[in-house]
């Protein structure tokens, strides 16, 4: 597979392509006046014949997702990009909040119009200032050139976009919690029922998407559903970006299309294991997705490939370990994340995370018992199914996957008393 | 009771003008007074929750969900190296260590002089470009301990 002609990164090195002008020079926000022609049914109808899944980890059908939104007749709406881009490994967004912001601007327009929505917020992490000042000016700049505001572009279509700036926590990253932080609360899940489709930001129908699939969007509109399905595989189609890293020769972001193989992945674009190195384990979607091994290299990075596989593509961030690297050591510092970002609210997470943190810390430092892996199995076990959002069950991957495959790995740290690599697990606070 | 600056105010303002309801502009309340005072002690927060019109209790519950706002004085550069995965990968750990002997402190203490504060913060979305670390807004990519050494040199 040769690299594909980009698409979402077409423009990122263009020279000042944050600001307008450029932007337009170079096509910008043409998908608009194409839009406003079709009238938003028409619009939402692509969408949903794109085959367009939400690229932020979950991949449920966009088109689905604005639908339920749609059909509740109570106003404002709300579209939220979730720009909290926190999932380890993954930095595949901050191309469009960064360099080509406008991109996602316009993205977000489209998309507010098919859904009805007449305002948003873009919920930007705190780790990215360069990100809240580049919005800021965009959005500045758009509001200006009346693709913000009333009547856009003398469209009967009006939309306010503002960026709401986060400080620093993985779990507002989830849709609801998100919600809670946008208004003002700590970002804690909510319960569903309700659903954000009728009481979101608010307690108004609100569509939250990822950065990427918000972006998509303009492509989709432009280019016709069917030429952008064509992309990729089947079930989960389109462009995608791939942020790779960990022992690689060239780790960085590659757009290529969906239902690439690891192999490629690994060996074509990121130029091979670092150093010459054996391959020992890759995890393929972001740290809260299942790790796999050598075997699984002609996996496609699609969805209903990764899901047979026993992982998932997550978010596209595909981390590489080298012979190296000590499995024991990673799954440690994974877990010390997850404790570290747990919210505290349902306890087998709370506690889990903080049982395996201690755990896989003694293990790594010499002091493991044989009982410890029986033990991290049941504690993930007791996650399982067992708490409301989705951070736990991303924990007990890495966990689970690990002692799957490398079970001798941590078999070998407990028979001889420490890392065979030498490392260490560090006391945190 | 500490009084806030009109410039902090102003911004407060500005933020909540962008939404129904002005409890959602605390956390840019929280960014604005951290940058006015530098941190976020009892106090800056009390006079945050004032002007937001929420207790001072959920406030301070806010501000220490996250861990960009700092609840405690720190130094003049924040120095936050990241070792997640990616990072740790690639050597983190190592650096981490090296900065706490170039610096003289642990991990979460800043230096006597009050130049530096160093932490360990989770993935900051450099993983590219792995070992990473973010000095107060700026980012700094495929560390090495001599590069390190140059940048802190730099800054002194």
């Amino acid at each position: 597979m040769g690299f594909m002609e980009k698409i979402l990164l077409k423009n990122a090195d263009v020279p000042d392509i944050n600001d307008i002008d450029v932007y337009v020079a170079h096509g910008g926000y043409k998908s608009l006046d194409k839009a406003f022609q079709m009238g938003p049914a028409a619009v939402l109808e692509e969408v949903k014949r794109s085959g367009l899944r939400g690229r932020g980890g979950a991949w449920f059908p966009a088109g689905m997702k604005w639908q339920f939104c749609v059909e509740v007749n109570k106003f404002p709406k709300y579209l939220i990009a979730n720009a909290d881009e926190g999932e380890p490994a993954t930095f595949k967004d901050r191309p469009f909040l960064e360099k080509d912001p406008h991109q996602l601007i316009e993205g977000m327009i489209v998309s507010a119009y098919a859904i009805g929505a007449s305002k948003g917020y873009i919920y930007l992490r705190g780790e990215y200032p360069t990100g809240y000042k580049v919005l800021n000016a965009a959005i500045d700049q758009a509001y200006k050139k009346n693709m913000l505001g009333q009547h856009i572009k003398g469209a009967d279509f009006s939309f306010d976009l503002a960026v709401h700036r986060g400080a620093g926590a993985y779990i507002c990253g989830e849709a609801s919690a998100l919600i809670e932080s946008l208004e003002g609360k700590r970002g804690q899940f909510r319960v569903r029922p309700p659903y954000m489709a009728t009481h979101g930001a608010f307690g108004m129908p609100t569509v939250v998407n990822n950065v990427e699939t918000l972006v998509n969007v303009s492509h989709i509109i432009n280019g016709g559903a069917d030429w952008w399905g064509s992309i990729g595989s089947k079930d989960s189609p389109g462009p995608k970006i791939f942020g790779i890293s960990g022992h690689l020769q060239r780790p960085g972001l590659y757009e290529l299309p969906m239902g690439v193989t690891l192999r490629e992945l690994i060996y074509e674009y990121g130029g091979g294991i670092k150093d010459g190195r054996e391959l020992k384990a890759v995890i393929p979607g972001g740290v809260s997705t299942a790790m796999l091994t050598p075997e699984h290299l002609d996996i496609k990075m699609d969805v209903k490939s990764l899901q047979a596989a026993g992982s998932a593509i997550g978010s596209g961030a595909t981390t590489v370990m080298s012979e190296d690297a000590c499995v024991v050591h990673m799954v440690w510092r994974a877990m010390a994340f997850f404790y570290h970002e747990s919210c505290g609210r349902c306890t087998p997470c709370r506690e889990g995370t903080d049982w395996m943190v201690k755990i896989l810390a003694r293990i790594e430092n010499g002091a493991g018992r044989t009982e410890d892996l029986k033990i991290l199995e049941d504690v993930c076990h007791t996650i399982h199914n067992n708490c409301f959002c989705p951070l736990g069950e991303g924990a007990v991957n890495p966990v689970l996957s690990s002692l799957k495959y490398f079970r001798q790995d941590f078999e070998e740290h407990i028979r001889t008393r420490g890392c065979p690599k030498g490392l260490r697990a560090r006391a945190r606070h | 009771m500490i009084t806030l600056s009109e410039n902090t105010l102003q911004e407060i303002e500005r933020a909540a003008s962008k939404y129904v309801d002005r409890k959602s502009a605390l956390m840019a309340a929280l960014w604005a007074a951290q940058a006015e005072f530098g941190q976020l002690s009892p106090d800056v927060i009390e006079a945050v929750a004032e002007v937001i019109g929420v207790s001072s209790a959920h406030a301070q519950g806010l501000a220490t969900y996250h861990s960009l706002y700092w609840k405690k004085p720190v130094g003049k550069y924040v120095v936050m190296l990241c070792t997640n995965i990616a990072c740790t990968l690639m050597g983190a750990e190592t650096l981490l260590e090296h900065l706490e002997k170039k610096l003289g402190i642990h991990e979460g203490e800043t230096t006597p002089d009050g130049m530096f504060t160093l932490q360990e913060v989770e993935c900051i979305g450099s993983c590219g470009n792995a070992p990473a670390m973010v000095i107060n807004e700026t980012f700094y990519y495929d560390l090495t301990a001599e590069k390190i050494d140059g940048i802190l040199s730099g800054l002194r």
